[in-house]
């Protein structure tokens, strides 16, 4: 599955085991994105890590 | 059975968790707290048990708050989240049980904080009593650091950071432990090494094998007990002199460094006792 990067349009190759909240880094600019949709692949900026976030 | 799965961010935990699910032919809900209307006035759920695995600490002990209140079992308990996300709340369970930490004390101005962080003698270690991954956890050296740290807390944090846990530093051997705790069995643990003196995975800190001792096993047990039980991640420090100490407990753990170290196939047991506590 292809994701197009937003924040510099990179092609990038997803597995199919892929879910809607993971993140991928784009390996071409180094971008946090979250996946918001698998049909069709999108993936938009994730949020910064707030400050009650983790374990 | 019915069960629920409360997540946003899929980490690798979450995916290998949904992945045991779908393994075993067990279908489930997902719940995005992002994408949720909760109706207050509602006191009913179709779920038989809810697994709780938000990133985002408030919005998981509200949403535990609201499942727990219509009857339902969770994994963890309301109690357990609130008291294992506030380092004041964890560490008196721990005392009220009995368990040896580190010295810990509070204060609520600059002046109490930094006459604390005297009295304690350096170095010291300032913890915001919310918050993960070890941010903003400060080792102080020195009464200079001290002040500055504690400026920088009350003019530039927000109302949270002006509550000053301050925690007797343990000098560890370069590395601390994470035990896993699920129900009443100490499935397995680790040592966290790191140059750094913070060894959290999430900075850096590389994972080995931990032997669970006996010695191990019983004060993980009790940590979990103190605080509610459940599924929990115990962190402790071994002192120059053996001893061991209960430094913190975490309860939406964190486990993608320790499958393959302890040799547990951690979500399989953790789905088994989602499965335990669940009705019916």
């Amino acid at each position: 599955m292809i994701i197009v990067c937003i924040e510099c349009g990179a092609e990038i190759e997803v597995p199919d085991d892929t879910m809607v909240g993971e993140i991928i880094v784009c390996p071409e600019c180094g971008a946090e994105l979250e996946v918001t949709s698998l049909d069709p692949p999108v993936a938009v900026l994730a949020p910064p890590v707030e400050e009650d976030w983790g374990e | 059975m019915r069960i629920a799965v409360l997540a946003s961010r899929i980490r690798t935990e979450e995916k290998l968790l949904l992945a045991e699910l779908e393994r075993r032919g067990l279908a489930y809900t997902r719940i995005d707290d992002r994408e949720h209307i909760f109706d207050i006035q509602v006191n009913a759920y179709p779920f038989d048990v809810v697994l709780e695995r938000c990133i985002q600490h408030s919005r998981a002990l509200y949403m535990l708050k609201i499942f727990e209140g219509a009857g339902i079992p969770t994994v963890n308990a309301y109690q357990t989240a609130l008291t294992c996300g506030d380092k004041l709340l964890t560490t008196q369970a721990l005392v009220q049980a009995g368990l040896p930490i580190p010295r810990s004390v509070l204060a609520f101005t600059p002046e109490m904080a930094l006459t604390a962080i005297e009295h304690m003698g350096y170095p010291v270690v300032l913890k915001p009593v919310i918050g993960s991954w070890g941010r903003l956890v400060s080792k102080i050296n020195d009464r200079e650091a001290a002040e500055s740290v504690i400026e920088h807390r009350d003019v530039l944090g927000n109302y949270q950071h002006a509550i000053y846990y301050i925690q007797e530093y343990i000098d560890k051997p370069g590395f601390d432990i994470r035990s896993f705790v699920i129900g009443d069995t100490c499935i397995g643990a680790i040592y966290r090494s790191s140059p750094h003196w913070i060894t959290n995975t999430a900075r850096g800190g590389t994972a080995t094998n931990c032997p669970v001792t006996p010695e191990l096993a019983d004060l993980s047990l009790r940590a979990a007990q103190a605080v509610g039980g459940g599924i929990l991640a115990i962190d402790l420090f071994q002192t120059s002199d053996g001893r061991l100490l209960v430094n913190e407990v975490n309860y939406t753990m964190e486990f993608r460094n320790s499958i393959e170290t302890t040799g547990v196939d951690i979500p399989a047991r953790v789905i088994d006792h989602l499965l335990a506590v669940g009705r019916g």
